[in-house]
Formats: structure tokens, C-alpha cells, sequence
């Protein structure tokens, strides 16, 4: 216990060392990389309350993922085109805040998440998998389909939003921004984990009959998971666009919602900073290996083998030993 | 003597089942069951293997909806509520095979129960382990059945015996109105069958318990009634030296494992 909360300490430390070394080093391009890697952690960190916690393999995160990109993208656009939003009951202003887009990212992969979650939480095991992939797919091909924001093409935003009292262009600054989001969501996620709530919701998953015996609704439980774990998911969406500057529709694909399960088995399932070792070896890997071959996926996925077979902690329970993540 | 039925002496019954009937196809596995749980006493529910005990359970804790009849639950028509309202409500179960949360820990499972009982799961900031009353309560109900030494040992590790005590703590934080307790006994080995024999007298003061049971010692033993169900159907309700000398019961079911 004591190992894996060193071992929490010096992986969260490791991001912000990069961006400072890289700083120092003048590599703006491996702050973008740190910066790549703290905001898919991120939106893994939000699945992990429903996957790790919760038991509830969603294959359906990017929906969230996306929908929190195009709150900031259709947000955006209007902004730097002047052209009001109509939403038919009333008329919005774009706007190039990202608080604002923050909130709105939250607030609709939210809604949606609480909408997805009602249907889909009836099911269990396969079903639920399937039913998450299917919305996955209709979000995926509406956008495509959908030529008001760039279709299939994706949509550009050529200013980076702003955030009071920073510099958003400048990729320290943005960094700093980034990370501090991660920080305070992995705080608000540990305490989750060791509430009322998070007790319930983590005994849900091993024994269902349990919960209800005690007279709470696994349903219930498992809703309100989704509907956190979307909302994070969503935000980091918002991030995502903000740094690439450009939302498109394969952040609602199918193989967008697998890479934040891929980040979370590397890392550690159920573990607060598996999704973030994770995301990191991730972005790494991605990083070395893709020079190296065009194929490194499958460099990718023999570790994945690995990690699955040998290593069913992750990396997180390889190196901490065994052990209960909390309590 | 017989129990005198009908005529109710004590208050209204916490538990009241009226003609509950369950079918699977053609195999009827609740056929008319009717009996009641009054304040104060153990009620102990026999038959052989496959005479529809579980699917009765079932029916009385929520997990399945009679095809026909009522079960009240102190005064309240709880046939079609699910098991975590019957909960709620206060009905304390424990299983026949543990229902618990194996990762975690003893203490754990326990506070949960407080949880539960306190309805204060829509708590996300604070630390429930933390939680000095919250965690008094689980303790408390720990030290009962004698679980203190191992509450922070997960029940993963746990021996069958010890799970079976567990799962009695975790009834006792729901302070419920009625036990239903499902082979409590199974597992236990001798020793551990009496001390759970001597707490369970102790327990029916607090709340009545509806005891299904294998081990016919500890239920003659304990017992105010006892019914016996075969085939689906309660052939007989009586204390235990009717339940005894019952002709029926001796040829359907005592007479097969050796009378008492």
C-alpha cells in the first residue's frame, strides 16, 4: 500500500518533470507530448470510476470524449465567425472561453451519459458492451454525416481558447493547465473511491445480491458512475480539441473508446493512477516506436499480451505488489 | 398442543405470507404457502431437498415474483417490491451461499451494511472508513458474533465458517424488523453450530427470525414453530413436539433422514 502510494507520487510527478526538462531544453514538442498524454489520462481517468470501479466496460467512452471536442469546436466556430448559435428555443453567442466550454463539455456528455446510461445499465456482461459500442457507432456516423461542422473533414480552430490570466498558446502554460485539470479530478476521483459511494458502487461490482441486501439499488449505483465517468471523459474532450486545435468525428470511433480500456489494463484496472501510467506508456510508446515501424501497434499489443496474461495488475500492481487499492 | 391458529394472542405478525404459489413450467415449487412470523420468535422453515425452500426465500426477499398470493411485511403488501425496497422496509437476510464482497474487507462489508441501514450512500467526499460512527456501529456488530480479530482481513481469505458469521454482522447493522435467514448453520462444524445456536436465541428478542435450516438440532432446539414444507406445500405448522409426533410429517420427510 505504502509502495503503490510512492510509486502514485513519482508517476504524477513524472509529467510535469518532462514538460519542465523539455522547457529547459527548449523541445516545445515533448510538452505537447506530456501535454497529449495528461489530457488521455485524463478521459481515462473518467472511465476508470465506471470500468475499474463500477465493473461496467463501456466500449462506448468516446462518445463522451467527442461530444465534449464538438462542445468546444461548435462553441468556437460560432465565436470566431460572429455567427450566433441557434438552438431554436433560443440563441446563443459562441464563446472562446474555456471554463465556459468546460462547463458546457461536463454538462452535455453528461446528459448524455445519463441518457446512454438508462438504457444501457439494464444489460450486463456482453450486452452492455455491445449496447455502449452501438451508441458509440450512431454518434460516429451522425458526425460524419452531419456537414454543419466540417462532416467527415473535421472542423479547425485557429486560435487556441482562452483562460483568464494565462497564455494558452504557449505550451508551458497550457501544460500547467492541463495538469492542474488532472490533478484536482484524480483528487475528486480518490475521494470518490473511498466514500459511502465508492464503497457501494466497487461492492456492486463483486456481488450485486449484496448491494441489494442492504437496500441499495445497483442500478442507481452504477447510473450515477456513468454519469461522473462521462462527464470527465467529456471534459478532457474539450481539452483534446484545444490541443490539436481541430475536432473531428474519429473521436467518437470505436477505436477512440478501446485505446482509454488499453490505457486503463496497462496501467492498472481499478487502480486512481492506472489510466494515468498508462496513457503515458501509451503516448510514449507511440512516440519511440511509431520511428521506428510503421507497425507499432503491434509492438503495442504483444505488451498488452503481456500485461494481461503476466501482469493482471498492470503496471501500477507489477511494481506495487499485490495488494487492496483502497481502504 | 396445537399452535392455536388464527387466534392471534401476540400483535399482528411482522411477516405474513398468504397463499403464495410459484410454478416453473410444470413443476409447481410454491403450491399455497401460507405461514407468519409474530414478534418474539423463531420460525423455523424444514423439508427435504427440492421441496421449494430457495424459491420460497426467494419470494419472501425479492428476487422472485409469486404467481399467485401476498406477503405483507408489518401490515404493508410487499409481493412485487424489489429486493432492495424489502431492505429498506427491514428485512434482514443472510444467504445460504455468502453474498459479499470478496476484495474487500471484513470491516468493509460490514460498514456497508451501516450504509445502507443509514441510507447515507450518496456521499462522495467523505471517507466512509472514517466514519467514527459509521464505523462504531460495524464494529459493534463485528464483536457480536466474533469477527473482531480479522476486521481488516478481506473476505477472499476467510474460512466458510467465518463468512457465515459475517454475513449475520452485516444483517445486524440493518437493524432489521425480521431475520430471514438462509441455512445460517451450513459449514460451521459443531462448535461453531452451537455458539451460533445460543446467539441466535438471543436474537429473536430483538427481531423475529424466519429460519431455514438443515442442521435438526439446532432447529428443534431453537424453534417456537416449525413448517414443514414438501413438494412445495406446508404440510404441517406447529411447535417442535407436534412437528415431532406429526404422523404426516414422520412418513414425508423426518422418517427418510431418522427421527430426531
Amino acid at each position: 500500500m505504502q509502495r503503490e502510494a510512492v510509486l502514485n507520487t513519482l508517476v504524477f510527478l513524472a509529467l510535469p518533470a518532462v514538460a519542465v526538462i523539455a522547457l529547459v531544453l527548449d523541445e516545445p514538442f515533448a510538452i505537447t507530448l506530456a501535454t497529449r498524454a495528461a489530457i488521455l489520462a485524463l478521459a481515462a481517468v473518467g472511465l476508470n470510476l465506471a470500468l475499474g470501479l463500477g465493473g461496467l466496460v463501456s466500449l462506448g467512452h468516446a462518445v463522451f470524449f467527442g461530444l465534449g471536442g464538438y462542445a468546444m469546436g461548435i462553441l468556437a466556430s460560432h465565436a470566431q465567425s460572429y455567427a450566433p448559435l441557434d438552438l431554436g428555443l433560443f440563441v446563443i453567442e459562441g464563446t472562446k472561453s474555456m471554463p465556459v466550454i468546460w462547463l458546457t463539455a461536463v454538462f452535455v456528455s453528461a446528459l448524455a451519459a445519463l441518457l446512454i446510461g438508462l438504457l444501457a445499465l439494464r444489460t450486463a456482461g456482453v450486452y452492455f458492451i455491445m449496447i455502449t459500442l452501438a451508441f458509440g457507432q450512431m454518434f460516429y456516423y451522425f458526425n460524419i454525416s452531419w456537414p454543419a461542422y466540417g462532416g467527415e473533414d473535421g472542423l479547425s480552430i485557429y486560435v487556441r481558447n482562452s483562460f483568464p490570466g494565462l497564455n494558452t498558446l504557449d505550451p508551458i502554460q497550457f501544460f500547467g493547465l492541463v495538469f492542474a485539470v488532472l490533478a484536482v479530478v484524480l483528487l475528486i476521483m480518490g475521494r470518490i473511491e473511498r466514500s459511502p459511494f465508492g464503497l457501494a458502487l466497487g461492492t456492486a461490482r463483486q456481488n450485486a445480491a449484496r448491494a441489494e441486501t442492504v437496500g441499495l439499488s445497483p442500478f442507481h449505483l452504477r447510473l450515477v458512475a456513468f454519469v461522473i465517468s462521462g462527464a470527465v471523459t467529456g471534459l478532457a474532450g474539450a481539452l483534446f480539441a484545444d490541443l490539436n486545435r481541430f475536432v473531428s468525428p474519429t473521436m467518437f470511433s470505436w477505436q477512440m473508446s478501446g485505446e482509454f480500456i488499453v490505457f486503463i489494463v496497462l496501467g492498472g484496472i481499478g487502480r486512481l493512477f492506472g489510466p494515468v501510467v498508462g496513457a503515458c506508456l501509451f503516448v510514449l510508446l507511440e512516440h519511440l516506436l511509431s520511428g521506428v515501424s510503421e507497425f507499432w501497434l503491434i509492438y503495442l499489443g504483444a505488451i498488452l499480451l503481456f500485461v494481461v496474461l503476466f501482469a493482471r495488475g498492470g503496471v501500477i500492481g507489477a511494481l506495487a505488489g499485490r495488494g487492496a487499492h483502497h481502504g | 398442543m396445537p399452535w392455536p391458529g388464527g387466534a392471534r394472542t401476540m400483535a399482528d405478525p411482522l411477516l405474513d405470507i398468504q397463499g403464495v404459489s410459484k410454478s416453473f413450467g410444470a413443476l409447481r415449487a410454491t403450491d399455497d404457502v401460507s405461514l407468519t412470523l409474530l414478534s418474539g420468535e423463531i420460525h423455523a422453515l424444514i423439508g427435504p431437498n427440492g421441496a421449494g425452500k430457495s424459491t420460497l426465500i426467494q419470494q419472501v426477499a425479492g428476487g422472485l415474483v409469486p404467481d399467485a398470493g401476498r406477503i405483507l411485511f408489518d401490515g404493508r403488501d410487499m409481493t412485487t417490491l424489489g429486493t432492495a425496497e424489502r431492505a429498506r422496509a427491514g428485512l434482514g437476510r443472510t444467504f445460504q451461499i455468502s453474498a459479499l464482497a470478496m476484495e474487500n474487507t471484513v470491516l468493509q462489508n460490514t460498514v456497508l451494511g451501516v450504509v445502507g441501514a443509514s441510507r447515507r450512500v450518496w456521499r462522495f467526499a467523505r471517507s466512509v472508513m472514517r466514519d467514527g460512527n459509521a464505523r462504531a456501529q460495524a464494529e459493534a456488530a463485528l464483536e457480536r458474533v466474533g469477527l473482531s480479530d480479522v476486521a481488516h482481513v478481506r473476505v477472499g481469505e476467510l474460512s466458510h465458517g467465518q463468512r457465515r458469521l459475517l454475513e449475520v454482522a452485516v444483517a445486524l447493522t440493518l437493524r432489521p424488523k425480521v431475520f430471514l435467514m438462509d441455512e445460517p448453520m451450513a459449514g460451521l462444524g459443531a462448535e461453531g453450530s452451537a455458539s451460533m445456536t445460543g446467539f441466535l436465541d438471543g436474537l429473536r428478542s430483538e427481531a423475529p427470525i424466519l429460519l431455514v435450516e438443515h442442521d435438526m438440532d439446532a432447529v428443534f432446539a431453537l424453534a417456537d414453530r416449525i413448517s414443514v414444507l414438501v413438494s412445495g406445500k406446508v404440510i404441517a405448522t406447529g411447535t417442535p413436539a407436534d412437528i415431532r409426533s406429526n404422523a404426516d410429517v414422520r412418513i414425508a420427510y423426518l422418517g427418510e433422514e431418522g427421527a430426531p
